[in-house]
């Protein structure tokens, strides 16, 4: 008999998801999907509001990535100013946003995936979690801690909050930085440099553990999307987007935010609230492509850092052209994280970086105007129309998750098809198959910031589509 | 003394409030040594466990899963904490009330989308025609406001829920702090 199984909720995930399983008669899977089950409507009740009034808005989709709202809508808002910020402004924001990174990717790689992979994908569910790596093995514990501790101190410092700052603004940030509070973020710096260091080594140590994991976890060729500078170094804030192929030729270059809409589409799938972006040339779903630490280290030729530079030789010695295996998120995301950290110390020995002009002002200068940044987990676009008196008449905003959602939904199903076998499965089985979404630390309030939230579930179907089983772990 | 059950949820919220929860750092790391976290979205239990001493609860009711799950909360906990303003008022979350679920579905899946234009109807849940804080639905015992409150305020607060000593909230957080 055909069954179906339901995973609900995926848990150690950024937001509400689901996983369903379909097997056929013979217990083989036949088909799998993600499900994000959230909406929240920013698109539609942001109308008629004000324009300055969207960075602290729109910083309400995601408490896990604010700033990367703050900054992608306030460069939206800066286009319909016509303004350029001041450098020094553009230096902080820049700071900050590589803050978020940091501590956004401790909380994926420590709190949320480094159960999976300390204490095994088959470990007793009730002690996998940040409290049993902690007891297990308390020094990459308090490293994880540590480093999200990093990225938030400095955002607190710099925006007196650690979420939701309100100190991006349109034109630039509030307040400038003081010697004291530079001194400060020095001063933490050696100790995120060790907990780093210590990460990435003991990461390397335990990769190989995971073959058949790397083999299956979402492991084939697509597209690659994300942010580069002229040098084609990576970026996280400015430059513009680079799309690249499975062997590693550039598809599309030098995408400016807005040109984004122009070349990328959403497509709806009945089963999520989350949409499935794609390249419009090439159509949905051939056009799918992959965003995040992942795309931006095959993307990038260079970090522009010194150590973050030597890890990325040895990352692109994994394959010959593009890492196709999404289990090397993880290490794509050390990477990141370090260079985040030495690219904050170079930012802070900028002569300017002290300057106390960080704020252009002007009034509407243009209808409409869109802005993008890499956010943690990927490339992120608002797109805004105002009319004369500045307020807005439509929005739309396409966020990492959605860019990801079809190669998770892929790799669900290469999971699945590769551990669940004859209709049988384990707890740690199914575990498997959400480690797969884990990897590519999709944020589920971000993702359903359209209309709700997403729920991930595993359910089992028959061939036709029917619900034949659900199974709920306890 | 045998250690309190923890529990944290997630209805209609940014996880803002979560992520301050765990803006508490190392000194999370020592109130495990206090309680048990036996769910939330970091530790791996799927169903919400028959008695829980403490729930944190973050964001508004907005969808038929949320009332589902709230009540359920309910049912199974001592003493209910509305974490953040979307649970304590409907904050953002409940921006949308004016216009209505249909309109803002239309907008994401029908509107701006360029192929499959559709509305979800497989698995995602129906969206509640109002978004309502929890408390119009269940009785809440402490309503800690907050966007989202600080890791300081969770720390205060959970330290006197576990000791039972007395809590002023007012003294701790306010509304969009
Ligand atoms: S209260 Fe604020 S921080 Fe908390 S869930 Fe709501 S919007 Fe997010």
């Amino acid at each position: 008999m055909s069954q179906t199984i339901t995973i609900d909720p995926v848990t150690r995930l950024e937001g509400h998801g689901k996983i369903t399983i379909q097997l056929n008669r013979e217990g083989e899977v036949e088909d799998a999907h993600f499900h994000v089950t959230q909406v929240r409507g920013f698109e539609r009740f942001s109308e008629g509001r004000p324009f300055y009034e969207m960075p602290s808005l729109m910083a309400r989709i995601c408490g896990i990535c604010p700033v990367s709202h703050l900054i992608a809508s306030a460069k939206a808002c800066e286009a319909i100013m016509s303004v350029r910020i001041p450098h020094t402004a553009a230096q902080l924001r820049r700071m900050l946003n590589l803050a978020q990174m940091v501590q956004s990717h401790a909380l994926s790689f420590f709190y949320l995936s480094s159960p999976d992979l300390l204490l095994g994908m088959e470990s007793d569910p009730a002690a996998r979690n940040l409290f049993g790596v902690a007891a297990a093995k308390p020094e990459l514990g308090r490293a994880g801690v540590g480093l999200r501790r990093f990225g938030q101190t400095i955002i607190e410092s710099l925006g007196s909050k650690r979420i939701h700052p309100g100190w991006v603004v349109p034109g630039g940030v509030t307040e400038p930085l003081s010697a004291e509070k530079r001194d400060a973020i020095l001063a933490l710096l050696p100790e995120a440099y060790a907990n780093i260091k210590l990460a990435l080594g003991w990461y390397k140590q335990i990769a190989e553990k995971f073959r058949q994991e790397i083999e299956v976890f979402a492991n084939f060729p697509s597209l690659f999307l994300g942010l580069i500078n002229e040098d084609e170094s990576i970026e996280f804030t400015d430059g513009a987007l680079r799309l690249i192929d499975a062997e590693g030729a550039i598809v599309a270059d030098g995408i400016t935010a807005s040109e984004f809409t122009q070349v990328i589409g959403e497509a709806v799938e009945p089963y999520s609230y989350t949409k499935f972006a794609y390249y419009k040339p090439l159509g949905y779903p051939q056009g799918s492509y992959r965003v995040g630490p992942l795309a931006r280290l095959n993307i990038a030729k260079s970090m522009g850092t010194p150590l973050a530079d030597a890890e990325l030789a040895e990352f692109k010695q994994l394959a010959a052209g593009p890492v196709q295996s999404s289990f090397y998120f993880h290490h794509a995301r050390l990477v990141d994280m370090l260079y985040g950290i030495e690219k904050i110390e170079q930012i802070l020995s900028d002569p300017l970086i002290l300057d106390k002009h960080v704020r252009a002002t002007a009034g509407v200068n243009r209808p409409e105007g869109a802005g993008q940044a890499e956010a943690p987990r990927g490339t992120l676009m608002h797109h805004y129309k105002v009319d004369e008196n500045g307020k807005i008449t439509w929005a739309n905003l396409v966020i990492a998750t959605g860019q990801n959602n079809h190669a998770m939904n892929q790799g669900v199903l290469q999971a699945a098809k590769h551990f669940v076998k004859n209709g049988k499965f384990t707890e740690g089985i199914l575990n498997r198959v959400e480690a797969v979404v884990r990897t590519f630390d999709p944020c589920l309030s971000c993702s359903s910031h359209a209309v709700g939230q997403m729920p991930l579930v595993l359910s089992l179907l028959s061939a036709d589509g029917k619900v034949l089983d659900r199974v709920v772990r306890s | 003394m045998s250690k309190l059950k923890l529990a944290t949820a997630w209805l209609d919220g940014c996880s803002g409030c979560h992520m301050s929860f765990l803006d508490m750092d190392e000194r999370l790391l020592e109130l495990a040594e206090l309680v048990d976290l036996v769910y939330s979205p970091i530790v791996d239990v799927k169903q919400y466990p028959d008695e829980v001493d403490i729930a944190l609860v973050e964001g508004a009711v907005s969808s038929v899963d949320d009332e589902k799950k709230i009540r359920k909360i309910r049912a199974h906990t001592r003493t209910l904490v509305a974490m953040g303003d979307c649970a304590v008022t409907g904050n953002v979350p409940s921006m949308r009330n004016p216009i209505g679920p249909q309109a803002i579905l239309e907008r994401a899946y029908l509107e701006n989308v360029t192929a499959q234009a559709q509305i979800p109807c497989m698995i995602v849940p129906k969206l509640l025609p109002i978004v309502r804080p929890i408390h119009e639905f269940v009785k809440v015992d402490v309503f800690l406001p907050g966007c989202p409150p600080s890791a300081d305020t969770f720390h205060a607060a959970l330290t006197a829920l576990i000791q039972g000593a007395p809590l002023d909230i007012s003294a701790l957080t306010r509304f969009g702090a």
